[in-house]
């Protein structure tokens, strides 16, 4: 297993500031992808595991007081200058893994909700945590071939969206789409980050 | 996405690791980057010289877990070790001090310059 490590870009000795990003959303609407698109290491993948006393939290109905819950993840990294390291993060919306949600948003700059117009429920969770800690977020719709027939107020609509997040359209297998997607969530976050220096000023 | 040995290692594995302990003193984040301040040595524990190995350059918490095919918990543990033997420097990324709040506008601005450089 060390082989995966000598083939590994290494981060220059100057990287000093780790920073987050993490993508969230259902099975199979392409976290991963966005995540090779522009990664600059084959994206890797690990696990958070969970131990938690309590009944009626898995749903394999086990009998046993403590359930161990592992979840796996995977990630991708982007280097911004000599000290900034971007993180990706890919994170699974269900409701059951909320354990990894609040470790991964701990401190992150801003998540992407990756929607499928054909599974658009499987956001909503996703949606209401994000709010809920009051992460900054934006949401892209990936266009999987023939998926493109509702407009993009329709999906705003159909997610309960506030106007103030951003909806954008993109395609993650394309790194330059990918890449779009990244400035347009960043671009958010500096654009709340000016509003509020201007209040608190 | 490569399916990793993780999938192996059985609990009392990752228990004799890390000689029972469950949780990591240091409050080390997933992208904490880590340096290595000193070579492995004889008798060292396996796993200690193997991250000693692995940040010769830096490396976050996360990528020594993936590459370790350890639980980002595990990990942390270890790496408790290594930071309290002075094996090991931890370099914390600025969002931690800044806690919930947005990150300076100034941030902001360096990670987009870094993103449309791609």
């Amino acid at each position: 297993m060390d082989s995966t490590t000598s083939d590994r870009l290494p981060l220059a000795d100057t990287a000093s500031d780790g920073l987050k990003i993490v993508i969230v959303g259902g099975f199979g609407v392409g976290k991963t992808t966005m995540v090779r698109a522009v990664s600059e290491i084959r994206p890797l993948s690990t696990e958070e595991t969970m131990t938690q006393a309590g009944l009626g939290i898995d749903e394999t109905g086990g009998i046993s007081a403590k359930t161990t819950t592992t979840v796996a993840f995977d990630f991708g990294r982007i280097s911004l200058n000599e000290q900034m390291v971007l993180y990706l993060f890919g994170a699974p919306g269900q409701e059951r893994f909320w354990f990894l949600w609040d470790r991964l948003f701990s401190g992150t700059l801003g998540a992407v909700v990756l929607v499928d117009t054909r599974r658009l429920s499987d956001s909503w969770y996703a949606i209401d945590r994000l709010e809920h800690h009051a992460t900054p977020f934006i949401v892209a719709r990936n266009n999987f071939p023939g998926t493109t027939a509702h407009s993009l107020d329709a999906v705003r609509d159909a997610l309960s969206l506030p106007a103030e997040v951003p909806l954008i359209d993109c395609d993650v297998r394309d790194r330059a789409s990918a890449k779009h997607v990244l400035i347009s969530l960043v671009g958010h976050l500096y654009s709340l980050s000016t509003a509020r220096e201007a209040v608190s000023s | 996405m490569v399916r990793r040995e993780l999938d192996n290692e059985g609990p009392d594995r990752l228990y004799t690791v890390t000689r029972g302990r469950s949780r990591a003193d240091d409050d080390l984040d997933l992208v904490t980057l880590i340096v290595a301040k000193a070579e492995p040595v004889a008798g060292m524990q396996s796993e200690h010289a193997r991250i000693l190995r692995l940040c010769v350059t830096p490396a976050a918490v996360v990528e020594i877990s993936a590459d370790l095919g350890m639980p980002v918990g595990v990990v942390k543990i270890l790496l408790s070790d290594l930071l309290r033997a002075g094996k090991i420097t931890a370099r914390h990324p600025s969002s931690a001090r800044a806690g919930r709040q947005l990150p300076d506008a100034a941030i902001l601005k360096k990670v987009l310059v870094g993103l449309h450089n791609l």
